[in-house]
């Protein structure tokens, strides 16, 4: 039995859609994830409470496992009658996990700047929001785009697990063209192959941001 | 009338009182040193005068008009006054030298790029690093990084420059030339209140020394009282043990 083009429309839709709730994901996640990172790092009292429940946010996201989160939106969704698509419950949900864990990350990055830097900056009259721009975010880039990266490989085999609420992504479409009785090892050595060519570009540009970055020194 | 004065200052951290019963004057054009054991608080004023650090009691006047530090808009106008270096220098690191020094007149200030980029370069020139605009920090040694940082604190047009032991974190060879480079300045005629620890440093630049011990001021004079013939008993102990060695 050979692939018929039906077959090969199923891979590439798989492909597509495992693309989709990467690319979304990874990129509303690391946007998302740089707001929270800049509220917790505020320190006006007035911000507070949304510190507060951002911290909390981040605590019990990144700990709470992926699966789970994916059926508690789910079923929260269902319960309101929300009638959201499959697809929109797993964009929703990798968008949750990525923003907790990136925002991690982006704090830790942001908070690896000498706080003299800040003192500089605010003794030269800079605004909040002028010396993030201008000092401390061009310096916490070095700091956060190595595990930045490292968290965007690991975030795209798992949108894997959308495939269990029915999500027809690259792993599903394995699955399907697997039970029409296609040999296994042909689907799965394409499944991986097509992973591989997903991800292994992002590390390229990941090193060559790095390599980039290096120039905007830090101690 | 004093550029910069000070009426009984109080701050603390914590309950800790670091500064207490603190009035002192900064008239224009003078040089005014302070002196004293480690911790009794003459970084802890210039922070507190930047508002980097919160007042408990008194009052600050900058031109005679007293600056309100819970007031944004007087805080910002009160910091275009005063420009200061830092001990760590704190350069900004992701910027070269000429960055540095041109990032808050033009970002900041936007003040016109072109008369900004030619007083930077005449700031540079001065301080002897017009050969090393393209350089970043961490290629410079911290004599030359604390030279730029004094061309960044110039470039703002300071009333008033807050030099907070600028020397302390310098190996000893290089203490000479940031020395040498205030030293060069302090003929302009620019106002500075200088926190050091080298004593024949501020003996020979200051019009007034105050030593201060505990967050108070012991004593107040010139230097040639100060260090030849103290009044207070503390300042004296101090003055004597520095000298020593």
């Amino acid at each position: 039995m050979s692939i018929s083009i039906y077959d090969a429309r199923l891979l590439l839709t798989g492909l597509l859609t495992t693309l989709a709730l990467a690319v979304v994901g990874c990129g509303a996640g690391f946007l998302c994830g740089f707001a929270v990172a800049i509220c917790r790092t505020t320190r006006a009292h007035g911000m507070a409470p949304l510190r507060a429940a951002l911290y909390g946010y981040c605590l019990l996201f990144r700990r709470v496992p992926f699966l789970v989160t994916l059926f508690l939106v789910f079923f929260v969704s269902q319960s309101v009658n929300a009638d959201l698509p499959t697809f929109a419950v797993a964009l929703l949900t990798l968008c949750l996990i990525a923003t907790a864990y990136l925002s991690e990350i982006i704090r830790g990055g942001l908070e690896s700047v000498h706080s003299g830097q800040w003192q500089a900056a605010r003794a030269l009259n800079f605004s909040y929001w002028q010396a993030l721009r201008y000092v401390i975010v061009p310096q916490a880039w070095r700091v956060i785009v190595p595990p930045a990266v490292g968290f965007f490989v690991m975030f795209i085999k798992d949108t894997a697990l959308a495939s269990q609420i029915g999500v027809m992504e690259l792993t599903s479409a394995g699955k399907v063209l697997g039970n029409k009785g296609l040999p296994s090892m042909l689907v799965y050595g394409m499944i991986l192959l097509l992973y591989f060519v997903i991800s292994y570009p992002l590390t390229r540009l990941g090193k060559h941001a790095e390599r980039k970055l290096a120039v905007t020194r830090n101690r | 009338m004093p550029l910069l004065e000070i009426v009984d200052l109080k701050a603390s951290f914590g309950s800790h009182a670091v500064l207490e019963d603190f009035s002192m004057s900064v008239d224009e054009g003078a040089i005014v040193s302070l002196i004293g054991p480690s911790g009794s608080g003459k970084s802890t004023l210039l922070r507190v005068l930047m508002g980097l650090l919160p007042i408990d009691r008194g009052s600050v006047r900058m031109n005679g008009r007293v600056v309100d530090y819970a007031d944004k808009a007087a805080l910002h106008a009160l910091r275009a006054e005063i420009a200061i270096v830092f001990q760590q220098y704190n350069l900004f690191q992701n910027m070269t030298v000429i960055d540095n020094v041109m990032i808050t007149p033009t970002r900041i200030r936007r003040w016109p790029r072109k008369d900004v980029e030619r007083h930077a370069m005449q700031l540079l020139t001065r301080v002897g690093l017009a050969d090393r605009l393209r350089a970043y920090p961490d290629e410079l040694s911290g004599g030359q990084q604390q030279r730029v940082a004094i061309a960044r604190a110039l470039a703002l047009k300071p009333k008033i420059l807050f030099l907070d032991e600028i020397t302390a974190a310098l190996d000893p060879e290089l203490v000479g030339e940031v020395l040498e480079t205030i030293r060069e300045l302090s003929s302009d005629g620019i106002t500075m209140l200088i926190v050091s620890h080298e004593m024949g440093f501020v003996r020979k630049l200051s019009s007034k020394v105050v030593f201060m011990a505990q967050g108070r001021i012991v004593e107040t004079g010139t230097p040639q009282q100060i260090f030849d013939a103290p009044l207070e008993a503390r300042t004296r102990d101090f003055v004597g043990k520095i000298l020593r060695h």
